[in-house]
């Protein structure tokens, strides 16, 4: 049984100078699911990812795994495995090397250093100059660094970003794989749809705020209904009449609820629906609305 | 901490910026070394002709050839030292070094550790050219090349201890100037241009001198116990320090640039 290793952010703000990157962050990551920090860029993504990995010091408040900080972990490596930006490398040293200087460093056996290569699909070119690396095969690289110590808890920021076709594939079956082992899997991403398919619950930052938490069935629920009806204006009184906004498209009504309440309220009125349809599309344009309302959305 | 030690140790060694550094320091103080032998057996006999000219006493001749190495060389394991720091930064491997070992103060300790070491090995590869290319020709010349004296050996032991040490100096200075271009620059200003000009500037009066010779630069000659420079500016009545004295001299500016290093950018926040 693998030890489960919680993210807790307590209050967590940070100013830099004058500029809140984060306001009083508090929210928990568990163990077995996939979770999706999301937020345009600038959001305070990173920052909030750097103060967890005690890079960044906070302002107030404290992140923590399971109540201990990155700094305090007896071996971080081996809990906490973490892939930033796709460009902490030293150009001239082969990848190979990357990795050894991390592990020997981490007390980590050299043999898991040819694991991981092999695990993320880049042991061909383990002793090449990662100067000449592709963005996607740097993204690799980034995450066999994470997943050297075998940890408990996986934090990645954008580690989509770069990859071909092939490799999100790849990617969205490995985090599935980690979180069904009882990891705990924390994946940044400034777009919805590239990790919709992949994440269970969601943390959404605009502006230094969370601005939505929950699973993405929540997120749902909160999207648009495309309905239609062959007689348009009895369903537009009744879904008026229960209170609903409303609005008029040219493939019918639009209206902001759960299409099973949206079902039931025609039920009622006994209008037969042509059409009943959640707008899946709408997932996005939820997302962008809440992270571009001026007062930083439904807090 | 053995951790930290053997990781910095890969990390020098991993890419080619050690003995890119090497051979150009090999290069550099080998031709110094050979020019100044060769001057000496040249010259040797005609300023012998003229008694009113400045006389090097034939002893001398041989560790100013040797000392060649720190000299011209020291800003070799200096740089080396500052690029083991702000490659780190430039590179934004700082990131995953920290993460591999949060607590920063020993990943500092490790690399000053480690680049003494460097710098001792750069000072080996030093003496290597200087006495392979200098005794031949001062024998050649007809001067006493020196090799069987220990005092030549003992100058030896203190040019590998001069050079770690500015290996060790130029972590500190990495560790507070972390801009790779800004701190290359400083280096190279410092030791190519502002202390030649206050050694020479400070030489004039005899107090001047008897602060010039803290500095580093002459720090380093005198723990080395001789150099091209002292052998020929020696104007000011200041005695120079002893050798022991200018390694202190040495040991701490290396502490006091690391610790305000370690106490201001070191611990700042990695963005």
């Amino acid at each position: 049984m693998r030890t489960r290793t919680t993210i807790e952010f307590r209050n967590v703000s940070k100013d830099f100078g004058a500029v809140h990157a984060v306001s009083d962050l508090s929210f928990t990551v568990e163990p077995g699911v996939v979770t999706g920090f999301l937020g345009p860029n600038g959001a305070g993504k990173t920052t909030s990812l750097r103060m967890l990995l005690g890079l960044v010091r906070p302002t107030s408040g404290s992140a923590t795994f399971g109540g201990t900080a990155y700094r305090d972990l007896p071996r971080p490596l081996a809990t906490v495995g973490t892939a930033l930006e796709a460009s902490s490398f030293s150009p001239g040293r082969t990848a190979r090397n990357h990795l050894s200087v991390y592990a020997v460093a981490a007390g980590i056996p050299r043999t898991r250093v040819a694991e991981v290569l092999e695990l993320t699909g880049i042991a061909e070119a383990a002793d090449r100059r990662v100067g000449g690396f592709s963005l996607g095969m740097r993204q690799r690289l980034g995450l066999a660094f994470a997943l050297l110590g075998d940890p408990e808890v996986l934090v990645l920021d954008e580690p989509i970003n770069g990859l071909d076709p092939e490799g999100i594939r790849w990617i969205r079956g490995l985090l599935r794989h980690l979180a069904a082992e009882g990891r705990t899997v924390l994946v940044s991403s400034h777009l919805l749809s590239e990790v919709q398919q992949t994440v269970d619950r969601v943390v959404i930052l605009s502006r230094g705020r969370i601005v939505h938490q929950g699973s993405l069935d929540d997120l749902e629920t909160a999207a648009t209904v495309l309905v239609d009806a062959p007689d348009r204006d009895a369903l537009r009184s009744a879904l008026r009449a229960a209170g609903l906004a409303v609005s008029d498209t040219d493939a019918g009504l639009a209206v902001s609820a759960a299409s099973a309440d949206v079902g039931a309220i025609a039920h009622r009125a006994g209008v037969p629906l042509s059409l009943l349809q959640p707008e899946r599309a709408g997932l996005e344009e939820v997302f962008l609305e809440l992270v571009s309302a001026p007062d930083g959305g439904r807090a | 901490m053995i951790a930290a030690l053997r990781s910095e140790t890969l990390k020098l060694t991993s890419t080619r910026l050690w003995w890119v550094l090497v051979l150009i320091m090999v290069g550099y103080v080998g031709f110094t070394a050979a020019l100044l032998a060769g001057l000496f057996g040249a010259l040797g006999d005609q300023l012998a002709a003229q008694p009113d000219a400045p006389q090097l006493p034939p002893e001398m001749i041989p560790p100013v050839v040797y000392s060649a190495v720190t000299a011209v060389g020291y800003v070799f394991p200096l740089i080396l030292g500052t690029l083991a720091i702000t490659s780190e930064v430039r590179y934004q491997t700082l990131t995953p070094t920290f993460l591999a070992q949060p607590r920063r103060g020993r990943v500092l300790a490790a690399k000053l550790v480690v680049l003494a070491g460097a710098g001792a090995v750069f000072g080996v590869f030093g003496l290597i050219v200087t006495l392979g290319l200098g005794a031949p020709i001062l024998t050649a010349t007809g001067n006493d090349a020196a090799l069987g004296e220990s005092a030549t050996w003992a100058l030896a032991g203190r040019v590998v201890l001069a050079m770690a040490l500015w290996a060790v100096i130029g972590v500190g200075v990495g560790s507070l100037i972390q801009n790779q271009v800004a701190a290359i620059i400083t280096v190279l200003a410092f030791t190519q241009f502002v202390e030649p000009i206050l050694r020479l500037g400070t030489s004039i009066w005899d107090w001047t001198a008897a602060v010039g010779r803290f500095l580093p630069g002459a720090a380093s000659d005198a723990l080395v116990g001789s150099s091209i420079f002292t052998s020929f500016a020696g104007g000011g009545s200041a005695d120079p320090l002893e050798w022991w004295q200018g390694g202190l001299v040495l040991l701490g500016v290396a502490a006091a640039v690391s610790i305000v290093g370690y106490l201001t950018a070191w611990r700042r926040d990695i963005t």
